[in-house]
């Protein structure tokens, strides 16, 4: 009889309200929350333009999360290439008219919003290659023709995001387009070998790095190699983190960032920030929100029946995963700075965009968890 | 079917695949959580010390020096406020336009400027660079008028050595000036060193740096990544150095001074008993209040420059001959070895027939002779010919023993002058020793009235005169006072040990080391000789500086005159007998004086040295006179002055 509805494809509005997760929503809220006081605290505790600009952000994009869900799950799978077509698109835009900051060129004038096409194509990719694992049978999977056509796929966007030059994205939409592969069921040994492989081109990699990249890395593994000048950002927010101890200095008391040492604390510092002042406490509630938050992406997919929800909320949770960890570790001295923002946690309206484009997706699939699409 | 089943597959590879990555996931995540431990927890002490030193960045502020008064607690060097510009470097962001507007209000010259940039560049940028400090009134308020113009100028009021009695105590006190390299590497310096600190140079200023330098204090601040300070957050409060006390006399300093005025020389006066020097003037003098912010080149080649060597203490580093101010120590070790009978005749026929050793002729000081003279006699009218037998008799190493054990050959005041200079008592082993040579019996004889190789300073003779006069007891010759000695038990020990008839448990003509306060004579009646002989030649007629006695006998006093030459005298000299005003300045003798007063119970040693003055009677006497009235006039006062303050401690 469920099943008849389904097919029937008339969810009642109450159905609907009923299967939201409201968990996942609750999450949300909290690092929303969360990230409105980090942000109040890196402008000294004065409510002005970014705090302001956050709020905004989070209310509208918030909303649009909401809106979003209730978009069927199908739709989505429809649209999924276009997404990514549209991605590409505005990737060579931003190649062309894109407006530059700080030496790249990474972002459209949409006059509301400096839009950051990078940052939608970490979904794009993810939503693209769901689509595209979700029909292929499970024999094909380990052929030459159906491998080529999404390392060409990926490959595109990572080309254009690494000559803005943006290395940290690019690595991060690989990383969500690997994930999708592997989790596709892409025999071991093509991940062992091309892993063998990358290890051997290493050293070709990093000559064909820009300067300051390759001084991130080697900092990164010496950051008193220049303690002023490229090692300056890793130490003072190692700095920062350790002295926060356990219960960190309490809020708005992070000298750290309050005399101005810290370096991006609205962007990719703001981790920094949150944990001087509130610790190792806060910053294990804080990485525990983030790992719930993963919990409960995984099991939408867990719940649904089609392949392409499956491998979406898969690839999506595995690319928060990778977002907040890169970060995180990045912060705590653990990987080179490349230039990640925490998700949801970060001033930064692209990321903040794609982060609730991307969980309202979850959400569609989890309010249409029943829903099965056809392979075509 | 065969769909269906497939899809079955397909769905567990991707849960397989998905519990597979969520494993790695949470050993990631493992990975950061330990990370965070570590940092926060295991190294949480070493990161909140680096964030400490991001964040607070500590001034130190300088100590104001310790005051230095005399013995009535009036400020021979105190702390005046002084005007000064300071810079604060990291305020500025044009230094040169700064320093032009600067140096257009208070008139920098091109050399200045100059020695601020170089200032400049050894300062850390955040750093205060002080542009003067000494400015005038003026300046400063043109300063303060254009304030709102100059970037990171301050004017601020500050303190700076002054010396209210200036040239009176240079050669005392000493002066301050910018430490050198050289001062920095003291460790009392260098653990309480501000930059722009003055630090001692000369004299007590820099013997008692310790006492005096005090305790920097540190204003910490909270500072941002740029280096702006943002809040105060501790401020310990520097320590003003410690008062030290001297045992001058500042009037009678003055006033020693002002006799001095125009002359080369030196006069000293000491407490016989205590041991405290009351006045110790070196002639001619500086102002070292000129030191104090560097000396400009002018003033400084003045002071080199003048002939009469103004930076020479001559009181401690000046030597001399003691000439016949040594006569009485003569006759003392000539008593107590018990070389001749006092009532001994010896008769001085004038230059026609001097005193003569292997064929070498040694006259007297008097052209036409003195006659029969006993000991008291040849004392008295300071006969040469006398001593010159004398000394014969007694030896040259015992009369050195006995000049070394009164306070002549050592330094006075051990440590507290780098320059003060040790003089030399000659005896035949110094002479082997230092020359290589054997000792000829001439050089006994000169040395029998002053000549010849002994070198004194006048401190050296101010304490021998004051260890005869007080009955022959060794002091302690000090100029700060010294909280250990109670003066009062000082002064009643040696007096009840001249009261009592000594008893005899050491050899005292042996070379025997005597304790502070202990008598250092063989025979009292040999001291008492002396003493009366010295009387004699100040209230006697026929004494050498009669005419400088005082009927009174509150201020009635003893003393030996000398005239020390600065060059053997030729037979052309003595056919000459110039006047001393009609010989060259530098070919005069020195005029040398001791005394001690009141005759009756004394108190006070005095000495006088006039360089180049010629006869000690004419030139030396008749200021120790006027020095001793105002001495014995104010005794009353630092008696009453003194007990009173060591009863209290």
């Amino acid at each position: 009889m469920l099943r008849e509805r389904i097919q029937a494809s008339n969810y009642s509005f109450l159905d609907k309200l009923r299967s939201i997760d409201y968990l996942l929503i609750l999450l949300i809220i909290a690092i929303g929350s969360i990230s409105v006081f980090a942000i109040y605290s890196t402008e000294g505790g004065k409510f002005s333009f970014y705090t302001k600009n956050h709020i905004i952000r989070l209310v509208v994009f918030f909303s649009l999360f909401l809106v979003l869900s209730f978009v069927r799950v199908s739709t989505w799978y429809k649209n999924a290439y276009l997404f990514y077509i549209v991605g590409l698109v505005l990737l060579i835009t931003v190649l062309f008219f894109g407006i530059s900051a700080s030496g790249a060129t990474r972002w459209i004038n949409l006059y509301f919003l400096n839009l950051q096409p990078s940052e939608l194509m970490k979904i794009a990719v993810i939503i693209c290659f769901a689509r595209y694992y979700h029909r292929i049978q499970s024999s094909d999977i380990q052929s030459y023709k159906f491998l080529i056509q999404p390392i060409i796929l990926l490959i595109i966007p990572c080309y254009l995001v690494i000559q803005q030059p943006d290395l940290g994205t690019s690595i991060l939409i690989a990383g969500s387009g690997i994930a999708i592969i592997w989790l596709a069921g892409l025999n071991i040994k093509y991940f062992v070998y091309s892993g063998l492989l990358l290890l051997v081109s290493l050293p070709f990699a990093i000559s064909i790095l820009k300067p300051y990249q390759k001084s991130r890395i080697l900092t990164f593994f010496n950051p008193d190699r220049d303690p002023l000048g490229a090692g300056y950002q890793i130490i003072q927010s190692k700095i920062a983190i350790g002295s926060g101890g356990f219960f960190g200095k309490g809020y708005l008391k992070g000298t750290q960032s309050y005399l101005e040492f810290l370096p991006e604390k609205h962007t990719d510092f703001i981790f920094t920030l949150f944990s001087e002042e509130f610790g190792f406490l806060g910053s294990i509630i804080l990485l525990f929100l983030y790992i719930l938050l993963i919990y409960r992406i995984i099991n939408v997919g867990l719940v649904s029946r089609s392949f392409f929800a499956k491998l979406y909320c898969f690839g999506f949770a595995t690319a928060i995963f990778l977002y907040v960890f890169v970060n995180i570790a990045m912060v705590l001295g653990m990987l080179p700075i490349v230039g990640a923002p925490l998700p949801i946690m970060s001033y930064g309206g692209s990321s903040l965009l794609s982060i609730m484009l991307g969980l309202s997706i979850v959400m569609s699939c989890k309010i249409y968890n029943q829903e099965q699409i056809s392979a075509y | 079917m065969l769909n269906r089943g497939r899809n079955i597959e397909k769905g567990r590879v991707i849960t397989r695949r998905m519990f597979i990555l969520a494993a790695a996931k949470i050993l990631l995540f493992a990975g950061i959580s330990s990370r965070l431990y570590n940092l926060q927890i295991s190294d949480r002490e070493k990161y909140e010390i680096l964030s400490d030193k991001n964040r607070i960045r500590e001034w130190k502020t300088p100590p104001q020096r310790g005051i230095i008064v005399d013995n009535f607690n009036k400020v021979l060097a105190s702390n005046d406020r002084v005007f000064q510009l300071h810079l604060i470097l990291d305020e500025i962001n044009d230094f040169d336009v700064t320093i032009f507007k600067i140096k257009n209000l208070i008139n920098l010259d091109q050399f200045e400027i100059k020695k601020l940039y170089k200032k400049k560049e050894r300062l850390k940028p955040w750093d205060t660079l002080v542009v003067s400090d000494n400015l005038t009134w003026e300046q400063f308020s043109k300063i303060n008028l254009y304030l709102h113009e100059l970037e990171g100028a301050k004017p601020v009021l500050s303190t700076s050595r002054f010396y209210p009695y200036a040239n009176d105590l240079v050669h005392i006190v000493g002066y301050v000036g910018d430490a050198s390299p050289k001062d920095l590497e003291k460790p009392e310096i260098k653990e309480n060193f501000v930059p722009g600190l003055k630090v001692g140079k000369y004299g007590i200023e820099n013997s008692q740096e310790k006492m005096l330098i005090g305790n920097y204090g540190i204003k910490r601040y909270e500072v941002n990544a740029s280096g702006k300070r943002i809040s105060q957050i501790d401020y310990i409060k520097e320590r003003q150095g410690n008062k030290v006390n001297l045992t001058i006399d500042i009037e009678i300093q003055k006033y020693a001074q002002e006799l001095l005025k125009g002359k080369a020389g030196s006069i000293c006066a000491m407490d016989i008993y205590t041991g405290e020097v009351v006045a110790m003037a070196s002639s001619p003098t500086y102002d070292p209040n000129k030191f104090t912010h560097g000396i400009n080149q002018k003033d400084w080649q003045e002071i080199r420059n003048n002939p009469l060597k103004p930076l020479i203490n001559k009181s401690i580093a000046g030597l001399y001959s003691p000439g016949s101010t040594f006569k009485p120590l003569v006759a003392l070790a000539a008593l107590e070895y018990g070389t001749l009978d006092p009532n001994k005749t010896i008769r001085c026929k004038g230059h026609k027939h001097p005193y003569e050793l292997y064929g070498v002729k040694y006259h007297c000081w008097k052209k036409e002779g003195h006659g029969y003279m006993k000991l008291r006699n040849a004392i008295k009218q300071s006969c040469d010919i006398y001593f010159y037998e004398m000394a014969r008799l007694l030896g040259v190493d015992k009369l050195s023993i006995i000049a070394k054990r009164y306070g002549l050959g050592t330094n006075v005041l051990r440590d507290l002058y780098s320059d003060e200079k040790n003089g030399l008592v000659p005896d035949t082993k110094w002479k082997r020793r230092a020359l290589e040579q054997s000792w000829y019996l001439g050089e006994t004889v000169i040395n029998g009235i002053g000549q010849g190789y002994i070198q004194t300073t006048p401190l050296q003779l101010c304490l021998m005169t004051a260890q005869i006069a007080n009955g022959g007891y060794k002091i302690k010759p000090h100029i700060i006072k010294d909280e250990s000695i109670n003066y009062k038990d000082v002064i009643n020990k040696i007096k009840l040990d001249q009261s009592n008839f000594p008893l005899h448990e050491r050899n005292y003509l042996d070379d025997i080391k005597v304790e502070f306060y202990q008598r250092m004579y063989h025979k009292k009646s040999n001291i008492n000789f002396v003493l009366d002989a010295m009387f004699g030649s100040t209230n006697e007629q026929y004494g050498t500086s009669y005419k400088s006695r005082y009927d009174d006998p509150k201020y009635q006093f003893a003393g030996k005159t000398g005239t020390s030459q600065v060059r053997r005298i030729t037979d052309l000299d003595r056919e000459l007998d110039l006047d001393t005003d009609q010989i060259e300045y530098k070919k005069r003798d020195h005029a040398l004086y001791i005394a001690f007063a009141p005759y009756k119970d004394p108190r006070y040693a005095i000495s006088v040295i006039i360089e180049h003055g010629g006869s000690g009677s004419k030139a030396a006497a008749p200021l120790a006179s006027k020095l001793i009235k105002r001495i014995i006039d104010r005794h009353k006062l630092r008696e009453q002055f003194n007990i009173g303050n060591t009863s209290l401690a």
